[in-house]
This record gives C-alpha cells, sequence and structure tokens, in this order.
C-alpha cells in the first residue's frame, strides 16, 4: 500500500486515482501510523511553500516524513513536495525546509524571453523532460517526454549528481530528482496522462 | 520547450453536455465523462467545463461530474461558472478539480481573487474575462491600440461593467490570479476568429499565461490566435465538438506551421 500524505492541502485525489488506474492501492491519510506502515510514501503539495510546510508541522508530519526517508522506503515528492524537500525556499520570504536535498528554491528570474516574447510566470503547461539519469521510474519513457507543469519556483540542488531530468522554460532547471530511495518532480506525473501514469506504475513497482 | 495548449470546453447544465457533442462511438453523448475520455484519446492538453447550471440547488451536480471524471481522466480539469465563495473552491479541488475559473465574483468583490489565491496558489485561480468592444470614454486604458477598447461583462454576457478589460486583466494578476480566460463576446459564436487584437492587448499586458476563447472556427484561427494574438492557450468548443477537426488533426497542422505542440 502507498500512502499519500495529506496536510490539508491540494487535490489529493487525482494523485490516489492515478495510482489505482495502474494497479496500485493508495490511501490518502494523515495518520503517521499509516504513513509509517505504508510501502511507499508520496508527498504531494500545492499553494505557498510556507503554508505547506507550517501544515506539515501543524499536522505532527514531519518526523515521519524523516523515519520514511531513513528508513529507505520509496518516497516521492511532487511539486511542491518536491520544493518542500530542499533546504530552503526564498518564496514570500526565506523559508526552512525538510532539508533533506541540500539546495535552494527560488523563484524564475524576471524578464526571461523567448524569440522576443517574454516568457509567462507561472511556467503552466506541458515541457519536455530531457533526461540526465536512468531513474528506475523512467524505465521505458521515451526521450523528452512532455509532461505537465504549473509552478512559479523551481528547485536548485547544491549537487548535480541528483538530477535525474532538466527542463528548458528561460532557464535549464531540474525537474526531477533522484537521490537513492528518494524521488521528487516538479511536473505532476497524475496529470500528464500515459506517461506519467507510467511513472506512477514504476514508482509502486519499486517494492 | 512549452508547448502551446489546446482545450476543448464543455458546456454542462445539470450534469449533463448541452449544446450537443456529436462523436461517432460514442455511447452518451450527454455524459460529460464519455466526452472528457474521447478528448483524453484525442490528445487534449487540459479540459474546461463550464457549470450553467441555473439554480444553487443542482450545482452539486457539477461535484458529481469532476469526480466521475478524475477517476478516469489524467489531465488538468478547470470549472468554471457559478463560484462564490472558498467553499465551492475547496469542494472542487477536492473532487480533482485542478483550476477555478472566476468571472463575476471576481468583478463583485476582487479581494475575493486575493483571498482565493492565498488560500489555494494562484496556480489554481483562473479569472475568467468576457469582453465587449466598447466604444465609451470611460472604458480607456493606455495599453489598447488607438480607438480601441474593450468593456468587462459580468452574468454570462448579460451586465456590463464599464471596466476596462486590459486594466481588469493587469489587476486581477496583481490580485493573484495564475491565469486569464479571455473571452470575446463580439466572437463568440461567429466562428470568424478570435478577437486577435483584444488577445495580444491583454496578453501583452500581463505576465500570466492568457487562453483565447470565442470566434474559432477553423485550424488557422487557432494559428493566429496564438501567434498574432499570443495567446498561450487557445480554447474551442463546437469545432471539436461537431467533429469537424479532431484535437491530433488541430495539434498536427499547427506543428506544420512551426508551433510547439504536445502530440
Amino acid at each position: 500500500m502507498i500512502a499519500i500524505i495529506d496536510y490539508g492541502v491540494g487535490n489529493l485525489r487525482s494523485v490516489q486515482k492515478a495510482f489505482e488506474k495502474v494497479g496500485h492501492t493508495a490511501v490518502v491519510t494523515s495518520n503517521p501510523k499509516d504513513i509509517d506502515n505504508a510501502k511507499a510514501v508520496v508527498l504531494p503539495g500545492v499553494g505557498a511553500f510556507a503554508k505547506c510546510m507550517n501544515n506539515l508541522n501543524e499536522y505532527g508530519l514531519v518526523d515521519i516524513i524523516y523515519k520514511t526517508i531513513e528508513k529507505g522506503k520509496p518516497f516521492l515528492g511532487i511539486c511542491l513536495g518536491m520544493q518542500l524537500l530542499f533546504t530552503e525556499s526564498e518564496e514570500f520570504g526565506i523559508h526552512k525546509g525538510l532539508d533533506i536535498i541540500k539546495g535552494k528554491v527560488k523563484r524564475f528570474p524576471d524578464g526571461m524571453k523567448a524569440d522576443d516574447d517574454p516568457l509567462k510566470i507561472p511556467h503552466m503547461g506541458w515541457n519536455n523532460l530531457n533526461i540526465k539519469k536512468a531513474a528506475p521510474v523512467l524505465k521505458d519513457v521515451s526521450d523528452s517526454p512532455f509532461v505537465y507543469f504549473v509552478h512559479s519556483y523551481y528547485c536548485m540542488p547544491e549537487d548535480n549528481g541528483v538530477i535525474a531530468a532538466s527542463t528548458g522554460y528561460g532557464i535549464e532547471f531540474t525537474s526531477m530528482l533522484w537521490k537513492d530511495n528518494i524521488y521528487a518532480t516538479q511536473f505532476h506525473p497524475e496529470k500528464s496522462q500515459e506517461i506519467g501514469l507510467k511513472m506512477l506504475k514504476r514508482f509502486g513497482d519499486l517494492f | 520547450m512549452l508547448a502551446k495548449r489546446i482545450i476543448p470546453c464543455l458546456d454542462v447544465k445539470d450534469g449533463r453536455v448541452v449544446k450537443g457533442v456529436s462523436f461517432v462511438n460514442l455511447r452518451d453523448a450527454g455524459d460529460p465523462v464519455e466526452v472528457a475520455k474521447v478528448y483524453d484519446e484525442q490528445g487534449a492538453d487540459e479540459l474546461v467545463f463550464l457549470d450553467i447550471t441555473a439554480s444553487h440547488e443542482k450545482r452539486k451536480t457539477i461535484i458529481d461530474v469532476v469526480m466521475r471524471t478524475a477517476e478516469q481522466v489524467f489531465m488538468p480539469l478547470t470549472v468554471g461558472g457559478g463560484i462564490k465563495n472558498l467553499d465551492d473552491i475547496r469542494n472542487l479541488l477536492k473532487a480533482g478539480c485542478d483550476k477555478v475559473s472566476i468571472n463575476t465574483t471576481a468583478v463583485e468583490n476582487p479581494e475575493f481573487i486575493k483571498e482565493a489565491s492565498e488560500r489555494f496558489g494562484s496556480q489554481c485561480i483562473v479569472v475568467a474575462i468576457d469582453a465587449k468592444r466598447s466604444q465609451k470614454p470611460e472604458v480607456r486604458s493606455q495599453n489598447n491600440p488607438p480607438g480601441i477598447s474593450w468593456e468587462v461583462y459580468t452574468h454570462g454576457g448579460r451586465k456590463p461593467t464599464g471596466i476596462d478589460a486590459v486594466k481588469w486583466a493587469k489587476k486581477m494578476e496583481e490580485y493573484g490570479a495564475g491565469e486569464i480566460l479571455l473571452t470575446s463576446m463580439d466572437k463568440d459564436g461567429t466562428k470568424d476568429g478570435y478577437d486577435i487584437e483584444l488577445t495580444k492587448a491583454v496578453s501583452e499586458a500581463v505576465t500570466i499565461p492568457v487562453i483565447a476563447s470565442g470566434g474559432a472556427g477553423n485550424l488557422e484561427h487557432l494559428y493566429d490566435g496564438l501567434t498574432k494574438g499570443k495567446a498561450d492557450a487557445v480554447l474551442a468548443a463546437s469545432i471539436f465538438h461537431y467533429k469537424e477537426y479532431t484535437i491530433r488533426e488541430a495539434k498536427e497542422f499547427l506543428r506544420k506551421k512551426g508551433v510547439v505542440v504536445r502530440l
């Protein structure tokens, strides 16, 4: 069973339904025991960094996230759930994250252009993954697939070795990371049609 | 590279698709979930449900539509129509909706857009603007091309507001909107193309994505909206509903003309 951590933000139903679609049982839960008993854990998230971090603390879920990762269980952060893994974010002031991955979360710089037209922020829509590392969840995924993004901030890991895929939008940013049992995607696999479902299936197959 | 998005729109009344959809091999053309599945197979980039249910009591039917769709279709879903408070938004998001589109309530109470984007994040707050060409001297903005301006309408296009559409779009961006869904009332239903001047004026005035809507009658119109109009996405209803073109055909056409699309 996969536990999807519920800490009062965002649309968790889509993540759960996507796992069920590919044959993995998933529960949405804010109970640390359920999370501890799960074979794999997903940290989703949308909205503002500070609010999500506060909610994780208020719901008493921070310790179980550290424990899950230490135990070596497959762990997947999605969108803001990826950003929360980092040391700090500069969204609305500097805020501390979980510091599981060393690095910062930064806003796309102002004034980015493509062919003289300014690039819009949020980065919203379908963009390519440039695969850097053969992460097991990317098995059978063709090169530079389109996946669905919606975000204004991006992750900058200190160690480039954790980057599994990058994406170009004015700059080249980290769109997926993989370090040991930790996977994280800036895009939404649960909204990326077949390609996203394939990744979720592979993630569920890890245990 | 970020692809331009093609977004079919379904008008839903009391849980059923209205205005008609005619696909071959569709068991029930009135069921939004069945139609959503067809668009999913054709490679639509997102899907918009416009809830035109008149009575408040029947509003929960759209929640049911979203829940059933989100079980089968794994792409972004937007719902517009009749959203009045934070609970409406929360209920839709919980059902599996990704974005809500807000029109009348934004004009009546702009602060609502601030509250909603702070609570749920800008990424899920779309402000829908229905705009019509205007000669009124008060509806002017420096961003407009000489001699042209557009007035914002609410209540499904029935009520003029005296607000300049370009200025309004900028204000909504400041208030936290993550995207603008821009419909030309002059062009809507005409099938002779988007209002390119309107689309371009709004798209250049804001730094958030703009979806062009109203008037698409052929594939060239989609191309013009995305290039001359500088829209980030195009919304269309009838050209896809009546199988004049599939989404895939539209994308192949655009790709041949050099537009980045997801195929």
